[in-house]
Parts: structure tokens; sequence; C-alpha cells
């Protein structure tokens, strides 16, 4: 038993050590010298990278929070009008690339937008400039990346809520909580650490994002490792600079994990009871609802509308076989992604679980901190170690065999889908992980005792139970991949292009007409999934 | 959920065969950092004109820059297109490249648009010009990018943020010319004058121009053309609530920048990338960009468009655009300390 354990310990160990290559190219840097960039960027604009990634980061919480646990729990506990609609919809936002709502509501909110351009007809101003909250802005980045970005910790949220054992709720209505006490001292403790999950994605999301805060003006800790990079050419300080926003990652999920230590929760296995779910009626179904529609409304419906707006002149000259084969290129790539980097999540959260041994945990730890990490940067740390291993067998060949091998591996998909596992095995972790962290471990022991190993432990016992979980990951994995950008646009192979580089290279050539289109099409894509393994979920808790 | 073994294994089996295979036939292979809508159609002629194939990628230019460096000797690149005469100094001096001008290419392009070496050769040329308020600006009151610091444009000045590469050359000239002091104290000027944070694109600042937010502001020409030939409406309108006004007619002359293309030192195509260049310098290319993309041809006899004529001839800088790359990084810092965001 104990040899067989250790051979998961060192396969894993393995995996998350070839996964995380990149990091350790990054963390190689740090060894080098700093360089009088260094000295430039902290006499000049770092202090106030760091005050507006800060504030960025406290006023996403708070968004986030607010939008995706309210909708969470209502979807969770309660039958109310269009629930069935809303369940999904509210996923819908998260399809659609923060950079791209960007550039939508400064469209709708600027001078000579819809919104603006009303507001001076019914005012009768047409010369004096009236007040209007400028949306480009700390303020209006928080907004965006809270519309886009509360669908994690909803989704995570939900999973949660909808997976607690009734009976804990039960008894405390029965001990005479009211649902607000039950809210608050019950499901959301019990609920945290999938909350946390799922606002660790948002926060990491937030401060890898580059796209947005450039246009809005905003200059985070991120503008300053692009500027680093792009401006002074400098990839050690970059690399540097990439470090110390993990480190300060880390340290953010190491105050966190201490503060639960003492506090574990596992569901009981007394599960269902599920169809006794209260129904609202009357104005509490009127306010479920609306509650529900707002984050949909905002974060997806008048984004998509004015997407639409623009690319309905133009769709017709756009829509031809090339654009399916855009259609076609980002699909397969984030399907095959996302099947990868659930599995090896999977195999990772199994041993560390089955070892509970700090070396492995923290293993799995570092294996997920790739989705903090800046896309360019992560593509430069992935290109460094595949240009050198190809070199190096080229060389090699070259010498002892009389041929040249060439790049076997850099500029090919492989090395493309394997940035995004290396960025995006963190969203599968959180997800996964948070779903196993309900179920206890006394039922791996009771399975061990009557005789199960650990490969029929995980398939009868935990993938069953893990189902919805698996799914969520698969989900967020999926649109991840959709959506994603600076990777992409580094590392991709000849003639092979993608819907999210289709919307950049258009938007960022101030073209947003013509980014429509495929900006939509990254959403329509995105629901496909969303829909279908929703519609999965909703079965299993039916 | 039950995933189809079948269907997983198309998926896979589909991801292994998009991996690209290169045959032996007549090809050239591009890094481009002009975005694909700006480059692929005219690509698209060049094979059908010489039936040669052109693969292409397109990306950020500094990501275009270390690929070719870590690739090495391997890279399957050929030539390298950038959008900024600055990328072009950078990558000659990371040694990615190798000398490629034939006496052809000289004598087609003037001497100030093209590596004196003769590793890279410029494309199109745009303008760093000033743009103003019809209706609140006189001509009169302008003269040179210096003259953006006078007090009298306090907050009614529009330009994006320093993080964007032509406002990057536009301080490197303006140090070339005039020195570091000077162009430290120009920059802190121009911060004092803007009439709010940089943000948004070129565009934007024209449009912020037109909404009245500012008065003048500083983009490249290529914006304003294609915002005066766009299908939008409302983008048209603003466009022609601005004048174009070209500073330091009686000294220097105008800003200007290049994109620009050079063949890698990796190439295994030179021939075919040597094609390439003679075809985007030929009168049928430079035609297709200005007429495109409202940018100026880089040889003389190509026609300009209307939108380009309008705006008339101007005195350009005649800088050696390889000093915009070498003064890069000492513009960074200027604009950091004086707060240009």
């Amino acid at each position: 038993m104990t040899k067989r354990i250790n051979r998961w310990s060192i396969l894993t160990t393995l995996i998350a050590l070839l996964l995380t290559v990149p990091l350790w190219v990054l963390v190689s840097f740090v060894f080098e010298p700093t360089n009088d960039n260094w000295a430039h960027l902290s006499d000049t604009l770092l202090p106030v990278y760091i005050i507006n990634s800060l504030w960025l980061m406290l006023g996403v919480t708070i968004g986030t929070l607010l939008l995706g646990i309210p909708t969470a729990w209502l979807i969770s506990q309660y039958q109310f009008f269009g629930k069935s609609i809303l369940h999904w919809a509210l996923l819908l936002p998260m399809a659609m690339p923060a950079y791209i709502i960007a550039y939508t509501y400064t469209g709708l909110l600027e001078f000579e937008g819809p919104v603006q351009s009303a507001l001076r007809t019914v005012f009768e101003t047409q010369t004096v400039n009236l007040w209007f909250p400028e949306i480009r802005s700390l303020g209006g980045a928080i907004v965006m990346f809270s519309l886009v970005l509360y669908p994690y910790v909803y989704l995570l949220a939900r999973t949660s809520f909808a997976n607690q054992s009734q009976s804990v709720m039960h008894a405390s209505r029965t001990l005479g909580a009211g649902p607000y006490k039950t809210f608050f001292k019950v499901a959301l403790p019990i609920a945290r650490p999938a909350i946390i999950a799922g606002l660790t994605l948002a926060l990491m999301e937030t401060l890898a994002d580059f796209g947005t805060v450039q246009h809005f003006g905003v200059p985070t800790f991120t503008t300053g490792i692009y500027r680093t990079w792009t401006g002074f050419g400098d990839t050690t300080t970059t690399a540097q600079l990439s470090i110390l926003l993990l480190v300060f990652v880390t340290a953010l999920m190491a105050i966190e994990f201490w503060s639960r230590k003492k506090a574990q929760y596992f569901t009981g296995h007394n599960q269902p009871l599920r169809k006794t779910l209260p129904t609202l009626t009357g104005h509490q179904s009127l306010l479920a609802f609306s509650v529900c529609l707002l984050p949909i409304l905002f974060g997806f419906i008048i984004p998509a509308l004015q997407l639409l707006d623009w690319s309905i002149n133009v769709a017709s000259t756009q829509l031809n076989s090339e654009f399916f084969a855009l259609v076609w290129n980002s699909f397969s790539l984030a399907f095959v992604t996302a099947l990868i980097t659930i599995s090896i999540a999977l195999l990772l959260l199994y041993v560390k679980r089955a070892q509970q041994h700090t070396f492995i945990d923290n293993t799995v730890r570092i294996a997920g901190l790739g989705y903090a990490i800046p896309g360019v940067v992560i593509a430069v740390a992935v290109m460094i170690p595949f240009a050198w291993l190809d070199n190096t067998v080229d060389n090699w060949a070259r010498t002892h065999l009389d041929i040249s091998t060439g790049l076997l591996l850099s500029g090919t998909l492989f090395a493309l889908v394997f940035a995004y596992c290396f960025r995006f095995l963190s969203v599968a972790l959180q997800s996964v992980g948070s779903g196993l962290s309900q179920i206890k471990p006394s039922m791996d022991e009771s399975a061990k005792t009557l005789g199960a190993n650990n490969w029929t432990l995980l398939k009868r016992i935990h993938i069953p139970l893990l189902s919805s979980s698996l799914i969520t990951a698969f989900i967020l994995v999926f649109v991840e991949v959709l959506k994603e950008l600076p990777t992409t646009l580094i590392l991709r192979p000849f003639n092979f292009n993608t819907l999210s580089v289709r919307a950049y290279e258009m938007a960022a050539d101030e073209r947003l007409a013509d980014a429509g289109l495929p900006a939509l099409l990254i959403v329509i894509t995105g629901l496909i999934p969303v829909i279908i393994l929703s519609k999965l979920i909703g079965k299993r808790h039916a | 959920m039950k995933l189809n073994l079948k269907t997983i294994g198309a998926f896979l089996l589909m991801g292994a065969i998009s991996f690209p295979v290169y045959a032996d036939l007549e090809e050239v292979n591009v890094y481009s950092a002009r975005k694909e809508q700006l480059i692929k159609p005219i690509l698209t002629d060049f094979t059908q004109l010489t039936g040669i194939k052109v693969n292409l990628i397109t990306s950020k230019a500094d990501a275009l820059l270390k690929r070719l460096e870590l690739e090495g000797i391997n890279s399957p690149a050929d030539v390298l297109i950038t959008t900024d005469a600055g990328r072009l100094y950078r990558a000659k001096e990371a040694g990615v490249l190798q000398v490629s001008l034939n006496d052809t290419m000289k004598k087609r392009v003037p001497e100030h648009l093209r590596d004196a070496d003769g590793y890279w050769v410029g494309l199109t040329t745009r303008a760093r010009m000033i743009v103003y308020a019809k209706d609140r600006v006189k001509p009169s009151e302008l003269s040179t990018y210096e003259g953006l610091t006078d007090s009298k444009w306090k907050k009614r000045i529009c330009i994006r943020s320093s993080n964007n590469i032509y406002n990057q050359s536009l301080v490197a000239s303006m140090i070339a010319h005039k020195g570091k002091e000077k162009t430290e104290n120009w920059v802190g000027g121009l911060v004092e004058n803007m009439a709010r944070k940089p943000k948004g694109g070129d565009r934007d600042q024209i449009k912020a121009v037109a909404a009245g937010q500012c008065d003048i502001a500083v983009v490249n020409t290529y914006y304003l053309g294609q915002m005066l030939n766009s299908n939008d409406p409302k983008q048209v309108k603003a466009a022609q609530q601005v004048a174009v006004f070209w500073p330091n007619q009686s000294d220097r002359g105008t800003h200007i920048n290049v994109s620009g293309i050079a063949v890698t030192k990796a190439a295994k195509n030179k021939a075919n990338a040597i094609k390439l260049i003679e075809y985007l310098l030929s009168n049928d290319a430079q035609t297709w960009y200005a007429k495109t993309n409202n940018e100026y041809p880089v040889i003389a006899n190509a026609p300009w468009s209307d939108t380009l004529k309008n705006w008339g001839e101007f005195h350009s800088d005649a800088l050696n655009l390889t000093q915009l790359g070498n003064l890069n990084n000492e513009a960074i810092r200027i604009m950091d300390r004086a707060g240009w965001r």
C-alpha cells in the first residue's frame, strides 16, 4: 500500500514540475542582478501601479461578491419566476472578454453615444457638456471586471449551496433561525471555501488583465510588467515583477488559508430532500427575478446588443468560410484544453487528498499559480524552455546524426495547449477542489475499509459526487480558453487564427464595428457548453 | 456526464492533424506586427502574382521579436514586419536580422526611411500631427510640438497613454533634436496642459476634441483618415469637426514613423523574402496602402488617397529613424518621471 502511494506522489510531483516549468523559468530570473529599470520604476510609477491594483482588487471583491452570492443563494434555494432560464443565463457574462465589454460600454456612454445623446435631447442642451460619470476610470474598470467575473463566484457558490446537506439547513430552521440567520450563520460559512475559490479566480484574472486597464487609462501592476517588456525590452525585470505579483497572490491565499484552517466543513452524506425547494410568489418572486436579471442585463444583454448593433452592417462581408474556420479553431482548442486540464487537476487533487502531505499540498498549490501571471509573461516563459529544448535536440542531431530536426515543439499547438494548461490549471483546481472539500474524508476511509483501492474510490465515489464540480470546471476552462488573448496571439502557429485574436486585432485597430462579430461569436460559442452543461447539472439535482 | 470516447478521440485526432506541416513548395514565412486585416489582402495578391505561398503569424512586435530571438537559427520566419522603426532597430540590435536591401530598393526609398546598413526598409509612413477643433481653435494659434507647452493650452490637449509606441517615438525624436533636459521640460509642460488623464486610442482623442472635452489632440494621420472614410456616420461626423495642422513646418518638420520590413537572419527562403519586399515596394502595393489605410507611400510616384491629398503636402522630419529605437528607453523614462501615464 505504501509503495503504491509513493509512486503516485512521484508521478504527481513530476507532472506538477513539468507543468510549472514556465514558473521556474520566471523564478530563475530572480537570481539575476536587478538592473536600473528597477530603480527607475520604484522611483516613478511603482507606487501608483500598486495602489491602483489594490483599489481594483478591493472593488472587484465587493462587486463580484455582491453580484455572485445573492444570485447563487436564490437560484439554489428557491423556485421563482424565470429561474429555469436565469440559472444558466447568469453564466453568460463570463463569455464576454473584459476588454470587449470595456469597449462596448465606452461606445455606449461616450459623448456621441446613445445614452449621452438621449440625455442631451431630453434636457435640450446641445452645447453645454452635461456632467456624466466617466466610464474610463478606476471605478469604471471595477464595474467592468465585476460584471464579467462574478460568474466565478456565482457558479462555485451555487454548486456549494446546492450540495449543502439540506438537513443542516433544516436543523438550523428547526432550531428557530430565520432564513437570514440560516444564510449568514450556516450556509455562508459552509460555502466559504467555494466562494473564496471563485473570488480568487476573479481577482487573479483582474490582476493579470492588461487590455481593459490600458483602455481605461488605469495603470496597474500589470501595466508596469507590460511596459517593462514592451518599452524597455527588459525580460529580466519583467520576470522579476511577475514573481513579485505571484508572491503577493500567494501571500493573500496563505492568509485566507490560515484564517480558515481551524474550520473545516464537510457535508453530510444524507443528501437530497431536493424537491422541497420553497416557491416564492408575488413580490418576492419578482424581487428574486430582478436580483438575478440585473447582472445578466448589464453583463450580457446590453453589451451583446451593442455588439450586434456594430456587427449587423458588416456581418455579410465577414461571414465566410474563413470565419467558420475561426469558430472551429476556437471551439476545438477550448474543448481539448478543458479535457486535458481537468484530467491533470483531478490527478493532482486526488493524490493530494490521498497523501495528506504538506509537500504535495504545496506542490499542487504552486501548480495553480499560473492564473495570476499575465498572459504575455506566460507566453514568453513557455517559449523559453521549448525553444531551448528544440534547439538543444537540433544541435545534438546536427552533431551526431548530421540532420537538422528544426523546431519540434516551438510554434506548434502543443506549446499553446501547454501554456493554456499551465495558465488555467488553477481554474480547474479551484472548482474541482472546492467540490472535493465537501466530501467527507470518512467516506474515503469507509470505502478503503471495505477493500476499495484508490482507483475504485475515485471512480465509484469521487467522480459521481464530483460530477457537478467537474462540469463547472469544464465550463470555466472552456470559456477561458475561448476568450484568452495574449498567449494565443503570441504562441499560435502559422496561419492559425481564433475568434479572440480576430476580435482583438479589430478592436486594437479601433475598428469596433468589425470587432463586434468575432466578439459576439466568442459569446455564442461559449454559450453552447454553458447551456448543455447547465442542463446536465440541473438534471442531477432535479 | 458520459463522454463518448469516440468524440474525445476525434477531437484529439483533430488536434494532432492541425499541427502545421511544411511542404517543400515555394513559400515565405512572415512574422507580422501589422494586424491581419492590414497585411493579408496584399499578401494574397503577392501569392496570386508569384505563386509563392505566404504563411502568416500576426502578433505584437515585442512578442515576435522575442520569438525570433529564442528560436534562433531554427526560426521558421523569413521576414519580420513591424509598425514602427523602433522595433526594427531593436531587432537589428538583437542580431535576428540580416542585410537584405538591394540597389533597387535603395533607389526607390529615401535614405531616412531605411536602415543605413541595409537591414530594414520602411513600407509606409505615418505622421504624428495635431488636430484642432475647427470652431474653437484658429490654426494661427498653433505652431510646433514645442508650442504645445504654452500656458494658453492649459487643460486643452488630448493625447493617449505613454504606453503607446508612437508617443514614445515622438518623445525620442524630441530628445534627438533638443536634448534630454529640454525634452523633459517639454513633456512636463505637455502633461500640465492635458485636458484629462490619457485614455483610449488615437480615435478617442479625436472624438474627445469633437465632443468638446479638449481643443487639440496629437494623433497619427491614418486614424483620422479611417474615421473620415468610416461606415459609421458618428465617426465621420466627429472627424469632420476637426482640422489638420502640420507642426514644425518652419524648422525640422512634422514627426513621422514608418511601418517596415526586414529579412530574418534565420531565413530559409531568402530569395522569396526579397521578392516579397520588392512587391511591397511596388506601385500597386504602395497604392493599396494609401487607399486602404490612408498611409503615405514611401516611394515617389504612388498616388495618394483623396483624404491624404486634401490634407496637402507637408514637410516631414528627416531624422534618421534609427534614432527613435536608440532613444526609446530614455523617452519612456522621461515620460514616467514627468507623470505622463
